[in-house]
This record gives structure tokens, sequence and C-alpha cells, in this order.
């Protein structure tokens, strides 16, 4: 039986986007239910309960999040919502703010009640026009309809949404990039700890939580948490600190794939059921070669790695869940966006159009992440141009190795981010990346060295 | 008693709230840093202090996997911070029971020193490497730790970033963008120091650069300091650039003469030459930092108008004197005008000198006659006392972090002290300019020959006995009888008192010109004395005279040693 979607059930409706037919679909009636009935404990027990853990990237429990905001602290304490979507293929967050706002902004105001907070940051990516006016065209409505303000339903409720569009940069969504950004400041990631929980926006305690995340705190709301937890995959019984992909989970298809949507469905799917089923196989025939698992910046799986242990299966047939993609040297899921090359494309052009995002996009803070995304993009480009040196390959996942929270030389995880595609594409397919530097063949790609500028 | 181990070496901390770089330092370990600055907000970006970090429970270290910055990384009781440095430590200390699962993967600072190099690497990746040409090489962090932490080549074969440099950044101060390594401490102090802000970072990842808004240039009275801070040859003094390698220069301790704030300087200079003044840190005077008026307040020293040499006016135009023919005749005039009136006699005694010269010469002229009067010199005040940080609007901000003084003059409560012990009271120039007097020596050492000109009042009747010693001609010097040339601030040894009553002593950078005598010297050899002077031994005479000096007794330095890097 097909998997019934709950996040992307009403994107298709007409006046999907409106407040009134957000209504007909029995919105905000979980909202004015929790309002009414529960206490804020409640619902933070609820969601922490419920096992939903953060869809922005790191999966952190949100619940548990929530937990972190100091006891008894007089206020204000501020959420900020994280709409800087900009890791790349990734647009599952931007379909439900454009067609269904509404449901995050719900999830918004039951977060909102839960961490008792009166005033919400929306934080969109400033290329999300249509978002960021749909969002808007919503936060109206509510005001219009009494939904938001002061004293909220008839009650001493009270939550001001303010929509922020952000300022057109990767690092904006490094949730204290984030905060930076929202105080009009550089969006450089602040030194953890103090974590935002306790000093975050303008150094009041600050939770920031995704857009996909929120929406599922509605649906969590509103189901309930055996629904919630029937769907997904349970804690592995041998790790004591898995804590669980549970859920329904919107995942992005695009590259080489027949149809490039976004798909709802219970975590843990495989990237070939993804692929051949919901994305239409790869195109034109072909097979695939190698898929970034959720963002760029968790690596690269290769189609043909067989799977340790698992007679006949490949790095290609791991569960998209929490746990998956580690399990074959990724980051994690991300943002569950997958990418797949398809076999006729050179790995030294994935290399180099990862390696030219990061040095474009690397905020320049720390010294082993400014520099070392901007020498691998020399390398690669090198590379691709036909000029590359054997000792290249071993310089590159050197530099990848050493940049990130992981080793301790940056400040932000996306350093992590920026060396892993490139030590995970280089060891998979080191074959590949010799044979083109033994040939020097020059990428069809290859223009003359053109680095990007400055944003 | 909290204790923090650096490389095995136990360390007291006491209540104090420390970092690893600073504890490291009590240890006798240095950790090498760019952006971390004393007096600056921590950023930890530069990633060049990176150490282990663990902690000490029940007699076994549990250490952390990842390196840490040290500049950021706050120690309590029990942290045990474990350098680059590890395998040079005290082999003689007991080593602690490090967790052998973190031993077995890297030996104890190897995780340390490898993100070191590999930071020094990643810095030099866009750096030129033009040292030959970089005025910074020779005191250049960036070429001292590759050298100490780094790799002996590189491995980068592409092309560098070349950004063009910007010497319109300030009419003072010239950026050479591609020398940059992103410290950021400029921009900073900019922020934090004097508030005015005119730097900011442009650009994001490699391409990032220093600037300012476009018709907002980097122009405050702080704004010298950003060499000072600069790690690197990037930001250069545009008054010192291509002048001299720093390795030619010596450098002495001394003590700013622009205001009475007294800030403790670094003079450099070759052959009697001064080039640059730098500041000092010293908490008890003014800190880390230095104002302009300062840093580029030497250039009188260097002066062609300045007199070097004693002259004598006859026929109404001045002429050279010998000084043994003159010191004679000084003596004589001055005792002939003593016999015959000494209330008309005046040593006027200017702000500017040390107080071991004030001292000598009043001791000389109340040696004349007890009727001879010592008169402070003119003491300019110029506008208020200018506070920094300012805000947006230009306004001071509390709590302020620097004063730029309006009393332009380094000694007057020096000068004063030794008044009153020599005559009881302090008597100001304004209040014996009007009186019709038979001899005046004057003092002057004014380096900015404006200030005064404009404390003497119009319609001065210089009397006929005027000795005018000063730096530079003025409207003093022009009624003398006899010119004496004077020595600036960096040519001689001595002691100044600042606003704060905070007693300094400095040494001689340069020697004067060749055929001038110092204060001290002239007064000696007025006195009778015979040699050198020897301005320690003059220091201990004031010292048990004057008892304001008498701290000066036992030892003749007590300017702050400061700890650490100088100029760091």
């Amino acid at each position: 039986m097909p998997y019934e979607p709950v996040l992307l059930a009403r994107i298709n409706k007409p006046n999907s986007g409106k407040l009134e037919g957000y209504r007909a679909d029995g919105g905000y009636a979980t909202f004015e239910r929790a309002l009414k009935e529960k206490k804020p404990l409640d619902v933070v027990t609820q969601v922490k309960d419920s096992g939903l853990r953060g869809r922005g990237g790191a999966g952190f429990p949100c619940g548990l999040k929530w937990t972190f905001l100091p006891k008894d602290h007089p206020g204000p304490i501020y959420l900020a919502v994280n709409a800087d979507e900009s890791e790349p293929c990734t647009y599952n967050n931007r379909i439900l703010m454009e067609r269904d706002p509404h449901q995050v902004l719900e999830g918004i105001m039951l977060a909102c009640y839960a961490i008792k907070s009166q005033k919400a940051f929306f934080y969109v990516r400033y290329e999300y026009g249509d978002s960021f006016r749909s969002l808007e065209a919503a936060v109206n409505e509510l005001y219009a309809a009494k939904l938001l303000g002061k004293n909220i339903l008839g009650t001493n409720f009270e939550l001001d949404i303010v929509i922020h569009r952000g300022a057109g940069a990767y690092v904006c969504g490094e949730e204290t990039g984030l905060i930076e950004s929202l105080e009009g400041k550089r969006a450089w990631p602040r030194i953890k700890p103090p974590f935002p929980a306790i000093e975050g926006a303008f150094r009041k305690p600050t939770i920031v939580n995704n857009v996909e995340t929120l929406a599922c705190v509605t649906q969590i709301m509103k189901r309930g948490n055996d629904w919630f937890k029937s769907l997904g995959v349970p804690p592995d019984p041998k790790n004591p600190r898995d804590a669980g992909s549970y859920g329904p989970k919107l995942y992005t298809l695009a590259g080489h794939v027949e149809k490039p949507v976004c798909v709802e469905l219970p975590m843990g799917v495989t990237i070939r059921d993804l692929v051949e089923k919901h994305g239409g196989g790869v195109w034109k025939g072909r097979k695939a070669k190698a898929v970034n698992p959720g963002g760029l910046s968790m690596g690269f799986i290769d189609v043909n790695a067989p799977l340790k242990g698992e007679d006949g299966k490949t790095e290609y047939d791991i569960p998209l869940d929490f746990n998956g993609p580690g399990s074959v040297a990724c980051l994690g899921l991300g943002t569950a966006a997958i990418t797949v090359v398809d076999d006729q494309t050179s790995m030294v052009d994935v290399l180099h159009n990862v390696c030219q995002f990061f040095a474009h996009e690397s905020c320049g803070q720390c010294t082993p992440c400014r520099e070392g995304t901007g020498w691998m993009l020399k390398i690669t480009d090198r590379m691709r141009r036909g000029h590359g040196h054997k000792e290249d390959l071993d310089i590159l996942i050197d530099v990848g190795d050493r940049i990130g929270i992981m080793p301790g030389t940056t400040i932000c995880g996306l350093a992590d981010g920026a060396g892993w595609p490139v030590k995970t594409l280089i060891r998979k397919f080191r074959a590949d990346f010799e044979a083109t530097i033994k040939s020097g063949v020059k990428s069809q790609y290859a223009k003359s060295l053109a680095l990007v500028g400055a944003h | 008693m909290p204790t923090v181990y650096v490389n095995d070496k136990p360390v007291e901390i006491g209540t104090k709230r420390l970092n690893c770089v600073q504890v490291a330092e009590l240890a006798g370990v240095f950790v090498p840093h760019y952006c971390w600055h004393e007096a600056l907000s921590v950023v930890a970006s530069c990633r060049m202090c990176l150490v282990e970090v663990g902690d000490l429970k029940d007699g076994k270290v549990t250490m952390q996997p990842r390196v840490l910055p040290g500049c950021q990384t706050p120690v309590k009781d029990g942290t045990v911070i474990v350098t680059g440095e590890y395998d040079k430590r005290d082999k003689s200390l007991p080593a602690l029971a490090y967790d052998p699962g973190y031993t077995r993967t890297a030996p104890l600072g190897e995780r340390a020193k490898k993100s070191q190099a590999d930071t020094l690497e990643g810095l030099l990746i866009n750096h030129p490497l033009d040292c030959p040409v970089c005025d910074k090489a020779g005191e250049c962090k960036l070429q001292d730790f590759s050298y100490k932490y780094g790799r002996s080549e590189s491995r980068m074969v592409d092309v560098k970033n070349t950004p063009p440099n910007k010497p319109q950044l300030s009419s003072k101060i010239t950026l050479f963008t591609d020398r940059c390594i992103m410290c950021t401490r400029c921009v900073r102090f900019t922020r934090e120091i004097s508030g005015t802000a005119e730097l900011y970072v442009s650009g994001r990842g490699h391409h990032e650069e220093i600037d300012v808004f476009p018709g907002r240039p980097l122009e405050n009275k702080l704004a010298g300091n950003v060499v000072d801070l600069c790690p690197v040859g990037a930001l250069g003094s545009k008054d010192f650039l291509y002048k001299q390698r720093v390795w030619y220069l010596k450098t002495v301790d001394g003590v700013c003469n622009r205001c009475s704030t007294g800030c403790s300087t670094y003079v450099d200079a070759n052959k009697d030459i001064v080039y640059r003044i730098r500041a000092r840190h010293n908490p008890e005077a003014q800190g880390h930092f230095i104002c302009d008026e300062g840093r580029y307040g030497y250039h009188h020293a260097n002066s062609g108008e300045r007199f070097v040499r004693p002259v004598t006016k006859s026929e109404g135009k001045f002429k050279p004197i010998a000084w043994s023919t003159l010191l004679p005749q000084l003596k004589q005039e001055f005792a002939d005008a003593v016999t015959a009136n000494a209330t008309g006699v005046v040593a006027v005694l200017s702000p500017f000198l040390t107080a071991e010269e004030a001292f000598l010469l009043g001791t000389y002229f109340k040696s004349l006659s007890k009727d001879v009067r010592l008169v402070l010199g003119p003491v300019p005040l110029i506008g208020a006392d200018d506070t920094y940080p300012k805000n947006a609007k230009g306004e001071p901000v509390e709590p302020v972090k620097f004063t730029i003084r309006a009393e332009k003059a380094p000694n007057r409560n020096g000068v004063e002290a030794v008044l009153k012990q020599l005559q009881g009271e302090v008597i100001t120039f304004a209040s014996i300019a009007k009186e019709s007097l038979s001899a005046m020596w004057f003092s002057g050492g004014y380096p900015d020959k404006s200030h005064l000109d404009a404390l003497v009042p119009t319609g001065w009747k210089a009397p006929v006995l005027l000795v005018a010693q000063d730096l530079l001609p003025t409207v003093v010097t022009a009624s003398a009888k006899y010119i004496l040339p004077a020595t600036t601030g960096f040519e001689k040894d001595g002691t100044f008192v600042n606003h704060a009553n905070y007693v300094q002593t400095f040494g001689r950078a340069a020697r004067p010109p060749q055929e001038a005598r110092t204060e001290l010297q002239l007064a000696f050899d007025l006195l009778g004395r015979k040699g050198l002077v020897q301005p320690g031994a003059v220091r201990k005479e004031m010292a048990k005279a004057v008892p304001f000096f008498g701290a000066l007794a036992p030892e003749t330095r007590i300017a702050l040693e400061v700890a650490g890097e100088r100029g760091a």
C-alpha cells in the first residue's frame, strides 16, 4: 500500500496557502486545543517523547533541545525558524513554505507556546522570494484573524512572528550564523558554548528549528506520538546512543534522475527505492554511479561498492535514516536531498563543482576552512584542465580531513561538510581520478580559471 | 589551590580567570597565536593556538578527542593542557596518567603540532612570501611561527590570489591586502577600542579582504595602533614604510612626551635617528596602545630647523660660540645679575625637562641665591581630554579605554615636585611674564613650537640677559642673548611623572646632535662638577633630596617590566 503523505497532503489543493483552506482541513484546531487544554510543558514532553529529530541536517532531538532553555527565565525567549535552505539540491522547506505555509506557522505557534516564547523570527533565505511572499500573506491573515498578536484565542498567550529575509549566504543556515545575521551582523558563526538555548539572538535564550521540523510538530500534536512512531526506523538496540529515526521525511531528488521531485516517505527508504520508484530511475536510461545522500556536504556513496556482510547489496541500498549514510562513511542524513550522478559523468567535474561551491560559500572566519576550500578549488580546477599531479589526491584528502569541528580546527560544522564530499569522492573513486590525471584529459566543461568572486 | 597542568608542569592559578594561552605563559610555555589579543574580544578564528585539553580526575587524565583553541578555552582546577611543544617539556617532572587510548592513536602533543603546522600551511597559501621587500620582515609573526612551527616547504603549486593593495585606506596607513591573514585584530580594534569602526571585512572565503567604506578612510587618533596589532606586514605605517629594516633598529624603552598620560613606548632608532615609536604594554600608564600624536610625534627630533650648537647674539645676528668660552661667560653674567638684584633673576623650568634636569638646574640657581626664583615653564593645554571609544556620532562612550590628555607636556608633576622641594611653591610663567626682569634662564624643549608661541603673552618683554634653551626657533629664542640647543625626550635618560603621579624612568634612544649638551650635563657643568654626568647618580641624589622621588633611591628603574613578547 503506498504511503499517504501527511506533510505534503495539502500542497496540491487549491487555496492550499490560504487560512480559509487550511482551516477547512482542520487547521489551527490543534493549536487551539493545545492552548486551552495543555500546559507548555506537556507540549514539550509530547514532542520529546515522539522522538522527533531535527530535519535541518544534524538530526538533534527537537524536544531535547527545547529542554535546554534555562528554567524560569524571565524572558524574552526567542524562536528562530531556520528557512535558509542553502544546501545544494535541497528544496523540501521551500515546498512547505510556498504551498502550505500555515502548517509551518501552526508548528511555530505550538513551539512558541511550548517554550514560552512571545516572538518568533522566520529567517527566510533571500533567494526564496515566493516563500517570503506566501509566508508574509499567511502571517497577515493570522494577524487579521487574531491568531497572532495579543490575547490569542482569548488566552494570555501572545506571539509575534517576524519574517526576516536572509543575507544570501550558505553560512546563514548555520544556527549561530543565522542568529548573527538576524542581529544585522556578518553571519560569522559564534563560538559554542554558550549554545543558543542559553544565549542566542540578542543575547537571549533562542531555539533554532528547521521549517520541516516545525511542520512535524504540527502533525505530532495533531495525530499523536503513536502515529509518529509508527513510521520510520526504531533505534538500533546495539547502539545505546541512537535516538531512532521516526516519522515522515521529505526527500528531494535532483541530478540525473528522470523526475526530480520532492516526495514524502517514512524514514528509512533506501536510495535505490527512492531513485528507481519515485524518481523514475536514472535519466536517459543510464546507470547511477554515485549518489549524494543528503545535501552536498554529506559526501557521496559509490553505487557499485558492495556492502560488507550483506550479499548482493551495495551502498545504493542503504536506508536513508539518520544512521544509514553514516554507515558508509558519509557525514549523515543531512537535509535528505538526494543528488544522482550518472555513469557518464566525470568525477573530476563533480569534485570541481563541490569545491567551487564550498570555496564560494566558506564564510572565511577560520583559517583552515577559508584557505583549505580555496586551495581545494584551485587544485581541482587545475586537475580539470588536464594538469593534475599524482600527489594532488593526497593533498585533497589531507585538507578534507583536517578542516572541521571534528578535528577541532574550525568554529562551525560547515567546514566538516566542505571536506566530507571531497574525501569521500576521492576515497571511493580514486581509480577514476588517477586515470584522469594520468591521461591528462581536459574536462569538456573546463574553461579558463574562473574563480568566483565575492557574492 | 586550583592547579592547571601545562605539559605536565603544575601551575597554580588562584582565583584568576585565564585561558589556556595565558596559563601556558605562566608555565613558561609559549602558545603561538595571531587573532587573540589581551585587550580585544576573543574570536578564536586564526586557529594557531590549538592545544590538546583534558581533565585530571582521581589521578587520571581524560583528554578531549579534538584540539581546542587555547585562547577561547577557559581553565579550571584540574585542567590539563598539552601543547604542540610537549616533546620539549621539562622531563624531570613526573608525567600525568594520560588515557592510554588517547596516546595510542597519536603521541601527546602531536595533534596540536600537526594542526598548527596545517594552519600555517593554510595561511601561506595565498600569502605572497615577499619577505625581502616587506617592512615587517624580521618582526613578523608569520615568519617567526612558520620557522618554528611550520612546514619547511610548500605544497601549493597553483596561482595565488593577488588582491590589489589599498594605499587609500588612510592617509597614514596602507594595506598590503595579499599579505593579510585575516586575524581581524585591526577590525576589532576600531570597533572596540577606538569605537570608530572604520574597518570591516569584505568578501567571503579566500577572497576576504580588510577594507573601509568608500569615503570613510581609517582616520582616527588611535588608528596607528592597527599597524602594531597587525601580526604580519599587511598594515603598514606610511610614516615608516621602506625607511629601515627592522633588524637595524635598536629598541629602547621610552616614555611618550606629547601629553600628560605618559604612555610607555618603544623607541626604535638606528645611528641616532629615531624612526619609529610603538606602544609598550603598561597597565599602570596607558595599557596596550598609544595615540597617533605620540606615535608620529618624533619628527621634531629629526627636524632641520633644530638648534644644534650654542649661539650668541652680536650685532643683531646669532653667531656660534664655543662651549669653552660660553660656560664661564654664562656663569659670570648670572653671578653679576644676582649680585645686582637677585629677585630680578628667574629660571624657567619647562614641563618637558626630566625631573633630574629640573632638580639639577634648580639646585644651581638656588645655589646662586635663595632669592632667585624658579618658575614652572608654560604648560600647553590644547582643547579638552579626548577619550575613547567613541560612538557612531563621535561622542565618547563609557567605559573609557584610552585618554589623550589636553595637557601636552609629559612632566608638569615632576617639575612641580622639584620646585616645591627647592622653594616651597610653584610659580607659574604667567605670573612673572609681566614683570621687568634682569636675567632669565628659559629651558624649553617644546616639540611643537606653536604651543610655546601661543603661551607667551603678546608684548612680553624679554630681559636683557635671556638664555633660551630650546629645540626649535620660537618667540622666546628670537629675543634671547644666548640660544642653547636643547635635547628631545629620546636623547636623554630621565624620569617623567604623569598626570596621575606615576613615575617612569626611560632610556636614551639616540645621541643628541654632536655639539649639543644635554640639559643635565649643562647643569652639571654650571654647578662646577667635573666630568660626564651620570643620570642614574643624579636620580639617586634627587631621590634623597626630594621625598616625592624617594622610591627611586633603592633602584633606578621602576618602570614595569611587562612579561611576554614585546609589542605583541
